[in-house]
């Protein structure tokens, strides 16, 4: 149980960045449904094919979402952790 | 991080962490909080059994929902937005199972369902709702669901959707010049109790004057069935419910489905052996949601039988009765009723909470027909069906708990205000709808209600509309942030 500030008092807003070659984040934290997974279907339509998006949520329900868009869209997610004690998930997704 | 093959993730599988010993000592608390809740008003008074009732069946609605995310706002909104299935389905399932178990009850003369009238006012309701919950995030059901994972967000949605409710209920002034002369005149020539002033509050005109001249009915009726069997199982559970729900599921799977299922398929394509194969690989390709619509299916036919049993065995037809010869009798509407469905509902006690609230604040919300005549405004703490969504949320809290889901969490600025614009549309809809995505639609196309059906097309629609919407923001906000690389 805890709650998510960003710098301060501020809760975190949507954060695309460019982490290495052919790697992005997407960081979509304090977003509830449908914005994770409008978020992230947008990110992965710019990517290359084998281009890799890590993925930062804390909307449980959006995970069953993201995970069935992928598995439609035949893109991969190659791995997924969970924050212990935070309940923010990190899932690297690439794509197809 | 833990390493899976390559589209062979299993969307089934929750994050996998044994459960922390501090979520197991808090959703025992929770839980520790709802028992001494039920035990000690029992032990106050054996009565209060039939608030503990609609406690119970709140909780196991609570679990489920949280268990298989289930949410009508993502049926619709992930259908159209990023082409996933899952919900729908599980929404699907969920309405046959219930329509199933309906109908025994029924048959058991234990059914206490009144269907809606069929009109007009559905779609446009379920229209408005649609848009609003698409950007709320959460339907009436899944915002109080996503309240027990500790989302702020869901909880501002539940409470703006009450206090619109409470404005819609009441409201007068300019909005009575919008009022058909007809629904005016109607409402007059039924001589209601002149302390609701029926002509003043386009609602009350909206109610007297147009949806009660209106016809309700079973699909079990219309088709003249004198056999109470026939009438509900091929009636209303096979023809309102199971037909339908089968036809939606063929559609869902012809146009989101089948393309994905083929190609991973390709080899084996065995003509219709096949493509059955694939409609029932969409149904059971989500455990969690398809078992939670197993759940929420027995639980919502059950609890519409244990209700009526209680009501029998305590010799009263509505909770009402039930306060009154307990001595609350602040509160009651004026024919000494409360909002007591005696099924699954949800935002009609919620509204009662918030108008119980602006009354506190020293307005006057009580002369209308919707809480003067109908619903009463009790005191929250003695609102049976209030315990119910107060319930829901402890359920999914403990369910959250449980799988290590549990989160406070702020909204930014952002999802507050779709958060609170959304409820209001929300609220909005749900009165014109007379009732939301449970009440309006779960509880009825189960009961052979066709009004549902009515509210659910509008629903779609207008989740559609949110969805075009949303894509455009998203879209426009998403180019903003990718703008800085080359792609």
């Amino acid at each position: 149980m805890s709650l998510q500030f960003k710098e301060g008092t501020q809760p975190m807003a949507v954060k695309f960045e460019k982490v290495g070659d052919g790697s992005y984040t997407l960081d979509v934290q304090g977003y509830v449904c449908p914005h994770p997974q409008l978020y992230t279907k947008k990110g992965l339509e710019k990517l290359k094919q084998g281009e890799t998006l890590e993925l930062i949520f804390d909307n449980p329900s959006s995970g069953e979402s993201i995970a069935a868009m992928c598995q439609a869209d035949g893109n991969q997610i190659i791995a997924k952790e969970t924050e212990a004690g935070k309940s923010t998930m990190h899932w690297r997704i690439r794509k197809s | 991080m833990t390493s899976l093959p390559c589209n062979t993730v299993n969307i089934d599988t929750p994050p996998v962490l044994a459960t922390e010993p501090r979520n197991v000592i808090r959703a025992f608390l929770v839980l520790g909080f709802f028992a001494l809740m039920s035990v000690g008003s029992f032990a106050v008074d054996h009565r209060f059994i039939y608030f503990s009732a609609y406690l119970w069946f709140g909780f196991i609605y609570g679990m489920s929902l949280q268990y298989g995310r289930f949410c009508m706002a993502s049926a619709i909104r992930d259908l159209f937005a990023v082409g996933v299935p899952r919900m729908a389905v599980g929404i699907m399932i969920a309405v046959v199972l219930y329509s199933v178990v309906s109908a025994f009850v029924t048959v058991a003369g234990q059914s206490n369902f009144h269907p809606s009238p069929i009109g007009l006012y559905s779609v446009i309701g379920g229209l408005i709702f649609g848009i609003g919950m698409v950007y709320t995030g959460g339907c009436a059901s899944g915002s109080l669901y996503k309240t027990g994972e500790g989302s702020i967000a869901a909880l501002l949605v539940v409470i703006s959707l009450s206090f619109a409710q409470v404005y819609v209920a009441d409201a007068g002034g300019w909005l009575n010049h919008l009022v058909p002369m007809a629904w005016t005149q109607s409402t007059i020539a039924k001589n209601l109790p002149a302390v609701i002033t029926p002509t003043d509050g386009w609602y009350d005109q909206f109610t007297a004057g147009y949806v009660w001249d209106l016809s309700a009915t079973t699909v079990g009726k219309l088709l003249g069935f004198t056999n109470t069997v026939y009438a509900a199982f091929i009636g209303n559970s096979l023809i309102n419910a199971v037909l339908p729900a089968g036809l939606i599921l063929a559609g869902i799977y012809l146009g989101w489905y089948r393309k994905a299922y083929l190609r991973d398929n390709t080899s084996h394509y065995r003509g219709f052996r096949t493509e059955l194969a694939g409609y029932w690989s969409m149904i059971t390709a989500s455990k969690r949601t398809a078992i939670a619509g197993l759940a929420l299916g027995l639980a919502a036919g059950l609890h519409m039988w244990v209700m009526n049993e209680l009501q029998r065995r305590l010799n009263i037809t509505n909770a009402g009765d039930l306060l009154k010869s307990m001595g609350y009798t602040s509160g009651l509407s004026i024919q000494d009723t409360v909002f007591d469905p005696g099924y699954f509902y949800i935002t009609t006690q919620e509204a009662q909470a918030a108008a119980w609230v602006v009354q506190k604040l020293g307005f006057n919300v009580m002369h209308n027909i919707f809480f003067g005549i109908d619903n009463g405004i009790p005191n929250p703490l003695l609102n049976p069906v209030l315990w119910m969504s107060i319930s829901v949320i402890g359920g999914s809290a403990v369910m959250a708990l449980l799988n290590n889901e549990f989160k406070l969490k702020m909204p930014t600025l952002e999802i507050a205000t779709w958060a609170i614009f959304g409820g209001i549309l929300m609220g909005l809809g749900a009165r014109i709808g007379l009732g939301c995505n449970i009440g309006a639609f779960f509880a009825t196309v189960t009961n052979g209600d066709p009004s549902g059906w009515l509210f659910g097309l509008g629903m779609t629609v207008g989740g559609y509309i949110g969805v075009k919407f949303f894509n455009w923001w998203i879209g426009r906000k998403m180019a903003k942030e990718m703008a800085a690389f080359d792609f």
